[in-house]
């Protein structure tokens, strides 16, 4: 069964459609590219996936289930996490504090024994530390743990925000543009980290405009034009497909 | 009937002055998003230095409007100058803390230069009532409700006729476009500070032959503005007149037929249950925040 | 743990502080200030979290504390319930009232957040002064002494204690809900409350919390003040102290704990100590406010933080 599966989803903007009757499924443990040029609506498709927007149409299910009255936090319980194309960092903690709130389902949140300050809730945020401290090493910010997030280069961020959704433990992976204004070496060094993840189990929804690592990474893509569905299916099918060679290069190039 | 009609004239008198205020809220929200706590002060302000500039001075109350709404009009750009603008980008809990703080200024300031009496200001034309049907109305309410209305107009006139005025709209509209297009926002932002200063000052122009002045009578005018601004939907001056007479109205027949006791509470009850139901505002439209 | 030998170094200089303050008061009414320290600490402390952590601002605390002080002082006097059941029923009562408001209050954002608290506490504030028949209106109402057990607080020395052990507790509480789950997910959500809740936080859920716990920190407070003052008048739960609780908490710093207790000393104690000035009191506070904010816009306490450790290597 399908790990993810979006039918007819819709998002009207005052009548403009950034989103437009698209219709997909994502595999289990497959990396799933979104490609498609700017303003084509991948950020909207994912902000309609995790629920920050309320489609217009369409629904969005997670293993079978239908998330369409779901909130946010409600859909990361049930294992969804994402990263953010303008990054949402929570620039009044550390780094390390940052990806610990990643750890949030993970903890109890009694108001009570955490008044207290119970041993139990000191344990959890002791652990919780732990984690994010082994998170950040495997995304490479061991340099970073204790650094105030709004004293980190841009590059540092990007990763930052990958640790925090890891420490959530999630199913699935939403990640907008990860590769997105880092040099060479730091695409590379994402390249490898998102094969990790998905080796690791996890499924990768990804927003790239790198179309190397796109081509590299993927086990299909899903190309979006003007909010439509242009095309869908493996790299090489997809490089293939006239339409998309014409919405990418221009009229007469096909 | 006469009751009604007694209360209706009663609500229109307030209700435009919380208009007045209100106004001096939307424009300055419009200008530069910061919602101006020290509103109330410029309608203290109004009242007090016209006092003080009769009875002072001895001049004669004619000369002394004027005058009155100039200083106002310097408080206003004063604001703007030293302790909105150092402040520029800062959080809404920031803005909302120094403009709290800017009118606790002021109010010290009056406080020490005036006094802490009430001051009574004389009506600008005679205090004998007006009989309508069986209501009487003070002719110092024609003048208020004339006043507001003539504000109305011209604000009009201002925003589609004027240089200032239109390049108002456009900052509020967008405020880097406007930038673009060669708008000298600070300069918008100064016109905005002692235009919304000179409006309140009127207010409290009007009203002080009616209900006196106080160094401290701007807070709860103040609020009550907030309340008509954000009715009306935060940033649109006709809203905040609409949402002015509204609250004025509703706390007259409040006043008259509930309770005298809980009128000064309407306004905030009916803010509470149109926020509750509706968080955007009245006439406030629900965008999709952007991520 | 550079956070948390500050956090609770911070808390042992805070015990040092209370215990060894009363070797330097010289009298009375030096002690009557500290009680008023510890007690608008206690609210900021409170409110401290909700704004400085939390990020959501209230300008209708005082309601809260008003609330406190007269179910404290009408429960005691009227009912002749014991001053620390009142105490409690009193902070039950004020935590149920900003539950039930918290939701549809806290989904509102920057000035409608305002107006919307600003609103309740005015309305609190309007039914103190106007339900005569309960509360004695304008003039205020007598409020019984204190007992806890046997032992009736009376002496000022007293009431220093209870202040001061109520306070230390205050802080106490805040330092470990800050250093749990629910005090980061509410340090998040300031930062930005779509990442929070993609982290699973339920938003709302955790500032109506925050809220409630505010209110009832507010609450109390306000019923030791009543039982300290042996009276209470309307003028606690007006706009005007609202904005003091809330002035106290930015000058000291926001989201700092020990910034909430010196902004409440500060605030409590320089008008006292101007006294000659008090013509100028309204001006000098307002300018204060404002400098603040300008130069010092994290408040005293980060701020001088934050150059300590520059200078460090
Ligand atoms: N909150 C919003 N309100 C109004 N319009 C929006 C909103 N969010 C997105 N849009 C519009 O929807 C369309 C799709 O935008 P979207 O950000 O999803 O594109 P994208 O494919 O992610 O582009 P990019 O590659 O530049 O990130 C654009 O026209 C954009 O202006
Ligand atoms: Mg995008």
């Amino acid at each position: 069964m399908s790990l993810l599966k979006v039918e007819g989803l819709t998002k009207e903007f005052g009548g403009v459609r950034a989103v437009a009757d698209v219709s997909f499924a994502v595999e289990p443990g497959t990396i799933h590219s979104v490609i498609g040029p700017n303003g084509a609506g991948k950020t909207t498709l994912f902000n309609l996936v995790t629920g920050v927007y309320t489609p217009t149409a369409g629904t969005v299910t997670l293993d079978g289930r239908d998330l369409t009255a779901l909130s946010t936090a409600a859909r990361a319980k049930l294992g969804m996490q994402r990263t953010f194309q303008n990054l949402q960092i929570f620039f009044n903690m550390t780094a390390i504090e940052n990806v610990m709130v990643g750890r949030y389902l993970h903890l109890g949140t009694g108001l009570v024994a955490s008044l207290l300050g119970l041993p139990k809730i000191r344990r959890e945020t002791r652990l919780a530390r732990e984690k994010a401290a082994e998170l950040m090493h495997r995304v490479g910010l061991e340099k970073w743990l204790d650094a105030d997030a709004d004293a980190m280069p841009y590059g540092a961020l990007k990763r930052l925000e990958i640790a925090r959704a890891l420490a959530a433990e999630p199913k699935l992976l939403l990640l907008d543009e990860p590769a997105a204004g880092l040099n060479p070496k730091e695409t590379v060094e994402i390249d490898e980290l998102i094969r990790e993840i998905a080796r690791g189990g996890v499924t990768v929804v990804l927003v790239e405009h790198d179309m190397k690592l796109v081509m590299n990474v993927s086990d299909r893509i899903l190309v979006l034009d003007y909010g439509r569905k242009l095309a869908e299916g493996t790299a090489e099918e997809v490089r293939r497909n006239p339409d998309v060679i014409k919405a990418y290069l221009g009229e007469g190039a096909a | 009937m006469d009751e009604f009609l007694q209360f209706l004239f009663s609500g229109l008198t307030r209700g435009s002055i919380y208009a007045l205020v209100g106004i001096g809220f939307a424009i300055i929200y419009n200008a530069s998003h910061v919602i101006n706590f020290a509103q109330g002060e410029f309608v203290m302000i109004g009242g007090m230095a016209a006092v003080f500039i009769t009875a002072n001075a001895g001049l004669p109350l004619i000369a002394a409007i004027p005058l009155a709404l100039a200083i106002a009009g310097v408080a206003g750009v004063a604001l703007e100058r030293f302790a909105v603008a150092p402040a520029r980008g800062a959080s809404v809990v920031t803005l909302i803390i120094i403009t709290i703080g800017a009118s606790i200024f002021l109010r010290g300031v009056v406080e020490v230069a005036i006094g802490k009496r009430d001051y009574a200001l004389p009506a600008f034309s005679g205090d004998t009532p007006i009989r309508i049907g069986g209501a009487t109305l003070h002719p110092q309410s024609l003048w208020i409700l004339g006043t507001l209305a003539v504000v109305v107009l011209a604000l009009k006139w201002f925003f589609e006729r004027t240089r200032p005025g239109k390049a108002m709209l456009a900052t509020s509209h967008n405020r880097l476009a406007a930038q673009l297009a060669g708008i000298e926002t600070r300069h918008v932002m100064l016109t905005a500070f002692a235009l919304s200063a000179m409006l309140g000052a009127l207010a409290g122009l009007l009203t002080a032959p009616i209900t006196l002045t106080r160094f401290d009578i701007g807070i709860m005018l103040g609020l009550k503005g907030f309340c008509a601004a954000i009715l009306g939907g935060l940033g649109s001056p006709y809203g905040a007149v609409a949402g002015g007479l509204a609250l004025g109205l509703a706390e007259a027949m409040t006043g008259g037929y509930i309770s005298s006791a809980y009128q000064d509470a309407v306004a905030f009850a009916i803010i509470l249950a149109v926020l509750f139901v509706r968080p955007q505002g009245l006439f406030g439209r629900a965008g999709t925040e952007r991520v | 743990m550079r956070g948390f030998l500050g956090r609770w170094g911070g808390f042992l200089v805070l015990t040092a502080v209370v215990l060894l303050l009363p070797l330097i008061l010289p009298n009375r009414f030096y002690f009557d200030m500290a009680v008023k320290v510890w007690l608008n600490a206690i609210v900021c402390v409170g409110l401290n979290l909700l704004i400085g952590y939390a990020g959501q601002i209230s300008l209708g605390h005082a309601g809260f504390f008003a609330l406190g002080a007269y179910a404290s002082a009408i429960l005691t006097r009227r009912f002749e319930i014991p001053g620390l059941v009142a105490m409690l029923m009193g902070a039950a009562g004020v935590g149920l009232l900003a539950f039930l408001v918290a939701r549809p209050i806290l989904k509102l954002k920057g000035h409608y957040l305002a107006m919307a608290t600003l609103g309740l506490g005015i309305i609190v504030a309007i039914v103190i002064n106007r339900e005569i028949w309960l509360t004695g209106g304008p003039d205020g109402v007598r409020v019984p002494a204190l007992f806890i057990g046997d032992w009736r607080v009376s002496r000022i020395e007293d009431w220093y204690w209870v202040a001061g052990g109520a306070m230390l507790l205050a802080v106490w509480l805040a330092l470990n809900l800050i250093d749990s789950g629910v005090g980061r997910a509410l340090r998040a959500l300031h930062g930005s409350e779509v990442a929070a809740a993609t982290a699973g936080v339920d938003t709302v859920r955790d500032k109506a919390m925050v809220f409630v716990v505010s209110a009832v920190f507010a609450s109390i407070a306000g019923s030791l003040f009543a039982h300290a003052e042996r009276f209470i008048t309307p003028q606690e739960a007006g706009f005007l102290r609202s904005i003091e609780f809330v002035t106290m908490v930015v000058l000291g710093g926001m989201a700092s704990t020990f910034g909430a207790v010196v902004g409440a000393a500060l605030l409590t104690v320089l008008p006292q100590a101007v006294a000659e000035f008090q013509d100028y009191k309204h001006l000098a506070f307002g300018a204060i406010l404002i400098a603040t904010m300008i130069f010092l816009p994290k408040g005293l306490v980060p701020s001088l933080a934050e150059l300590f450790r520059r200078r460090r290597p």
